[in-house]
């Protein structure tokens, strides 16, 4: 990749991709909480959402006892109502050989993430070495962060380079680009990272809010912008990048709300789960526990749906 | 020595900085109050209402432009330029018939209206604008602006406090003015045309006729460019000015001439005379980072 | 991939779109509850409903389906001498003496009685107007009890309008609003007037009364006393015989430029005070530099908002010329989205046309900016077979000249023409003989600050449009009207200065 290697300040960036107005776009979002989902298409949503989720578990205390519940959870999310699968589980290198065993050669993908998340403070060859391993391990799918100290400081070469040789590293593996937009603060960096990242992946790879682990993830402010950013990049590029929001996400109904913001936004196209997933643990319950709702036309109870774990 | 022959003045209308002739070459005999023939005073047409817009409206912008200090100094300017001539404002009055004691206390209030004035042209805008706590997150505030060129018809009686009273408040704000002097008293407002032209203020900024209401008042009524009437009428000329501003929708602030007006009264000055010659315009501004 | 730091060309890709498609349909999602609505609505004179003396009615139909709602009552002259007559009675022996905080209490009452039947009055706004039932619930009920709530407060505060001067109530104001916002239009004109220490004889428009008197039942529930508050419906002739009553000693229309002249004529020949919302053709004017998404978003909203039945609504556009082409891509994208129809499904964002009349008005304007070689595009949604709708229209390659864009529309049509320097955009924004309002998009502050003193206009949204709230004066320049609705501004206008 011919980048440059000398830091450009962030308003040329800007100048470049286009600005984001704050208010705007959170009045532009609110519109979205008002829209009503009845009946079918409220179940169409809701199984939609399903297939999009990474069943996610980053946590220190992961043990393979619990990634098998994970995936087993991944593959079947409840026992009636013939409820899909979800797109992937998602856990930590470590972890990748033992989710391999139970979800390997499924439908549901194995996501890890990778380059010393969530920070992403480790020398890049580490990074590099995660990756590789995690691949070789037999992820399908990885999940990295973007160097954001390099983004913020105008060194875009860096970070995007960076990027690059992860791809490079993912081989076949479907990369995600975690921007971790708590960190990078405003609409306008969020959007400006986006097309950074969007310029050095690969069609249907993805870029994705947060890890999860800071204090603010995906909300419709931040999915808004981003997928305005990957419109913009698909329609001047033809190169389709796929969106993950991750974190936060806890409800059905705000499930609902992000697939209507990609309904209207990119359309029919990205209304699957080759271009769009949840990071989430939390939400596959509330969606399994609407969609009983909605089969059994009764409010269901929480404990038939088993407690989340926390984190993302 | 022999006796010297007296120079008589021509009374000129003071119109975009100029003194002028009516356009029509018609003037109207003016006595004094021994009924002594004492000048020819221009009888304007509604031509002359014509030229004196289009003076109002080149100087209107720049007018409008300056920041309000330098409203303020150039209006004190003008109050010291007719404190320093006041004796011949005075004398121009008792020409008309005032009385000296009346003349003089006219000129000194008149004279008073404008210090005022000049004190008002950087605090109105305090007093009448406002910040708006609106429940968005927007930042909202209202200014005021002025509404552009003033039609101004000074009453016959009071033809120097009156014809101030009304005009100050237009330009304090930064309008401009066409103004119709006082038919049956003109002199005093040619008088004040000579001393606008040595204060400071710019030419076209105020525009003084004379002539006569019948004539004058329907093209100031139908003139588009106008965007305010102010002035005194009967009941005729505010229909007359009424009907006329409604077909390009004109402010229109008028009081009634078969009323007695106070022009020495505190009523006649202040924010609420500035108020009416205003417009307001709020903005609104997202509030985010 | 490479890239440049100048301004992408490849921004815009004609030959790649986006699929709005059908995949994931909304299933409808009709608002159910019951607007309490009656079949037969009297004029509310004196706190009473009453029978018009003539015993006439007219009706008023549901523009989305073309059916009758219910028969109004419909006032003449002898009605309208009989609110007047109550209502300066009500002020002499009642509301003009009350103290303030008084008043006061008596707005709040309301407010909170409005906000406790909100879903009854959006659905019934929604039925008798043809909105979006998302735009009465969201905004238009809200908005209308926010500001009785906001003059509420007022009422003994008036002394703070303009210090150093007594003010006094006007007695008795007539009040004439249209038929876009019936309620909350009401709201703007009843709140201050009441706040002052006015009565009010209001006429709603012919095709929306319902909500305005529904709000009779609103003063009666608060305990209003009789005749402060008088609705008089009917038509012109109702509203001319309010307006020129004797006892009305101030005059609040708003309404069409048109019609605002009419009555600056008859009342002429009278001392009554007059305050005038009018028509608008209002700019939207949109820097290369704005966030453009934002700026869509805006452009959306100035226009479509109310199916473009706003007077202040941004029905020109004027786009800096390099982001022209960008700018109408984005705006038909977004158009595409926009779904039309059934005002009563929550997920309508554009509802019916408020009656033939208007529609047929809309229509004939529309041919006109064909005619005169203006580019038609039209969103290709699915209009209902019956009830009075319009496509979301934008033009192209419209001129200065033309009629679409000089003469107010009041309809969901755009008409788009570029500029290239700040400039020419304010030249051909001001280049109208309306003032009321205009949009500025640019990330750059001081041009909106130069833009907003430059721009004839009593409001200016600077990256933002069709914004309103009861603490935000609002109100025309030159043909827009003049006087103020909203803030301490437009609360004046109700109040005499001594």
């Amino acid at each position: 990749m011919p980048i440059s290697q000398t830091s450009v300040s962030l308003r040329r960036l800007f100048d470049e991709v286009g600005t984001v107005d704050q208010v705007g776009i959170e009045e532009r979002v609110a519109k979205y909480a008002t829209r009503s989902l009845k009946k079918k298409s409220k179940v169409f949503g809701l199984r939609l959402a399903v297939t999009m989720v990474d069943l996610t578990t980053l946590e220190g205390k992961d043990t393979p006892g619990k990634v098998a519940s994970l995936c087993q959870k991944a593959l079947v999310p409840h026992d009636m109502g013939d409820i899909p699968s979800t797109a992937a589980v998602c856990v930590y290198p470590s972890m990748v050989r033992h989710a391999r065993k139970h979800v390997g050669g499924t439908q549901v993908k194995i996501a890890s993430v990778a380059t010393a998340f969530p920070s992403g403070q480790a020398p890049l060859k580490t990074r590099l070495a995660e990756v590789r391993a995690a691949v070789s391990d037999g992820a399908d799918e990885i999940d990295m962060v973007i160097n954001r100290g390099a983004f913020l400081s105008g060194e875009f070469g860096m970070m995007q380079d960076e990027i690059a040789t992860v791809v490079e590293a993912c081989g076949k593996a479907t990369l995600k680009v975690i921007l971790e937009v708590s960190e990078l603060e405003t609409y306008d960096n969020i959007r400006a990272a986006s097309f950074l990242a969007m310029r050095v992946i690969r069609p249907n790879d993805f870029i994705k809010t947060s890890t999860g682990k800071t204090s603010s993830n995906a909300t419709l402010g931040n999915n808004q912008v981003m997928l305005e950013a990957i419109r913009d990049h698909y329609l001047a590029t033809g190169v389709p990048i796929a969106m993950k929001p991750a974190g936060g996400i806890r409800t059905a109904k705000q499930a609902l709300q992000f697939l209507i913001a990609v309904k209207e936004t990119l359309g029919d196209g990205w209304l699957n789960n080759r271009r769009y997933r949840f990071g989430a643990s939390a939400l596959l319950n509330d969606l399994v526990r609407q969609l009983e709702k909605e089969r059994t036309g009764a409010y269901q109870a929480p404990w038939n749906f088993s407690e989340a774990t926390e984190g993302y | 020595m022999s006796q010297r022959l007296h120079i008589t003045k021509t009374p000129k209308c003071y119109v975009g900085g100029a003194f002028i002739r009516s356009e029509s070459g018609r003037v109207t005999e003016l006595k004094d109050a021994s009924g002594q023939f004492f000048a020819n005073i221009p009888q304007c047409t509604r031509k002359d209402l014509r030229n004196a817009v289009e003076a109002a409206a080149k100087a209107g912008p720049g007018w409008a432009k300056r920041s309000a200090f330098n409203r303020g100094q150039i209006l004190y300017r003008l109050a010291e330029m007719i404190e320093a001539r006041a004796d011949e404002m005075a004398a121009a009055l008792m020409l008309g018939g005032f009385p000296p004691a009346g003349a003089a206390r006219e000129v000194t209030a008149s004279v008073e209206r404008i210090v005022h004035y000049a004190g008002w042209t950087d605090k109105y805008e305090q007093v009448l604008g406002s910040v708006n706590p609106v429940a968005s997150a927007h930042f909202n505030f209202t200014v005021t602006e002025p509404m552009g060129i003033v039609g101004v018809i000074a009453p016959d009686d009071s033809p120097l406090l009156a014809l101030i009273s009304l005009v100050l408040p237009a330009i304090t704000s930064g309008n401009c003015v066409v103004a119709l002097a006082s038919t049956t008293q003109p002199y005093p407002s040619i008088l004040l045309g000579e001393m606008l032209a040595t204060s400071d203020l710019p030419g076209g900024v105020v525009n003084l006729l004379t002539g006569f209401r019948s004539e004058m008042i329907p093209t100031f009524a139908t003139h588009e460019h106008l965007r305010a009437l102010s002035g005194v009428g009967n009941a005729e000329e505010r229909k007359t000015l009424r009907l006329g501003a409604a077909e390009s929708v004109k402010r229109v602030h008028l009081l009634k001439a078969e009323e007695p007006i106070d022009w020495f009264a505190d009523q006649r000055q202040g924010v609420e005379e500035i108020r009416a010659l205003v417009e307001f315009k709020t903005t609104w501004h997202p509030v985010g980072a | 991939m490479p890239k440049t730091l100048s301004k992408s060309k490849a921004r815009v890709n004609p030959a790649r779109e986006l699929v709005f498609g059908d995949l994931w349909e909304y299933d409808p999602a009709p608002e159910t509850a019951d607007p309490k609505m009656k079949k037969k609505y009297d004029l509310f004179i004196n706190g009473a409903f009453v029978p018009a003396k003539s015993g006439k009615y007219f009706p008023t139909i549901n523009p989305a389906n073309e059916t009758k709602i219910a028969d109004i009552a419909l006032a003449d002259a002898v009605d309208v001498d009989a609110a007047c007559k109550v209502g300066q009675k009500a002020h002499t022996t009642v509301w003009g003496k009350m103290p303030g905080r008084e008043r006061g209490k008596y707005l709040y009452r309301i407010a909170r009685l409005l906000q406790d039947h909100a879903r009854e009055f959006a659905i019934a706004e929604t039925l008798d107007g043809g909105k979006p039932i998302k735009e009465s619930r969201d905004f238009d009920v809200p908005m209308a009890a926010a500001h009785f709530f906001y003059h509420a407060g007022w009422a003994d505060k008036l002394e703070f309008l303009s210090p150093g001067r007594q003010l006094a109530p006007h007695g008795v104001v007539g009040q004439v609003i249209p038929w876009n916002f019936p309620l909350l239009m009401l709201a703007w004109k009843i709140a201050p007037a009441l706040a002052a220490g006015n009565c009010v004889v209001l006429k709603p428009a012919e095709t929306t009364s319902i909500t305005a008197l529904k709000f009779g039942e609103i003063c009666q529930e608060a305990g209003l006393p009789n005749g402060v508050v008088n609705i008089v419906s009917g038509a012109g002739e109702t509203g001319a015989a309010v307006i020129n009553h004797p006892l009305i000693t101030k005059v609040a229309f708003t309404g069409s430029t048109e019609v605002g002249k009419l009555i600056m004529r008859s009342l002429a020949g009278t001392e009554k005070k007059m305050t005038m919302e009018l028509g608008g053709k209002a700019a939207n004017i949109v820097f290369d530099d704005a966030p453009l998404d934002q700026a869509v978003e805006g452009i959306v909203n100035g226009i479509f908002f109310n199916q473009g039945h706003v007077c202040c609504a941004g029905s020109r556009l004027l786009v800096q010329e390099s982001v022209a082409e960008e700018v109408l891509a984005k705006l038909k994208r977004r158009m595409s989205v926009l779904r039309v129809g059934d005002p009563m499904d929550k997920n309508t964002d554009i509802g019916a046309i408020n009656s033939r009349e208007q529609l047929i008005k809309i229509t004939e304007l529309v041919k006109s900016g064909v005619a005169e070689g203006a580019e038609l595009h039209q969103s290709a949604c699915k209009l209902p077979a019956r009830g009075f709708f319009f496509r979301p229209t934008v033009f192209t390659n419209v001129s200065m000249s033309h009629r679409i864009a000089r003469e107010e529309i009041f309809g969901p049509v755009l008409s788009i023409l570029t500029f290239r320097t700040p400039e020419e955009a304010v030249e051909k924004a001001n280049n109208t003989a309306y003032g009321l309002s205009a949009g500025v998009w640019t990330d750059k502050g001081s041009r909106i600050l130069k833009m907003s003193t430059l721009l004839k206009a009593g409001v200016v949204w600077a990256n933002t449009y069709n914004k309103f709230d009861p603490t935000s004066p609002f109100g025309g320049y030159k043909e827009s009207g003049f006087g103020r609705e909203g803030g301490k501004q437009g609360l004046l206008d109700y109040l005499k200065v001594c």
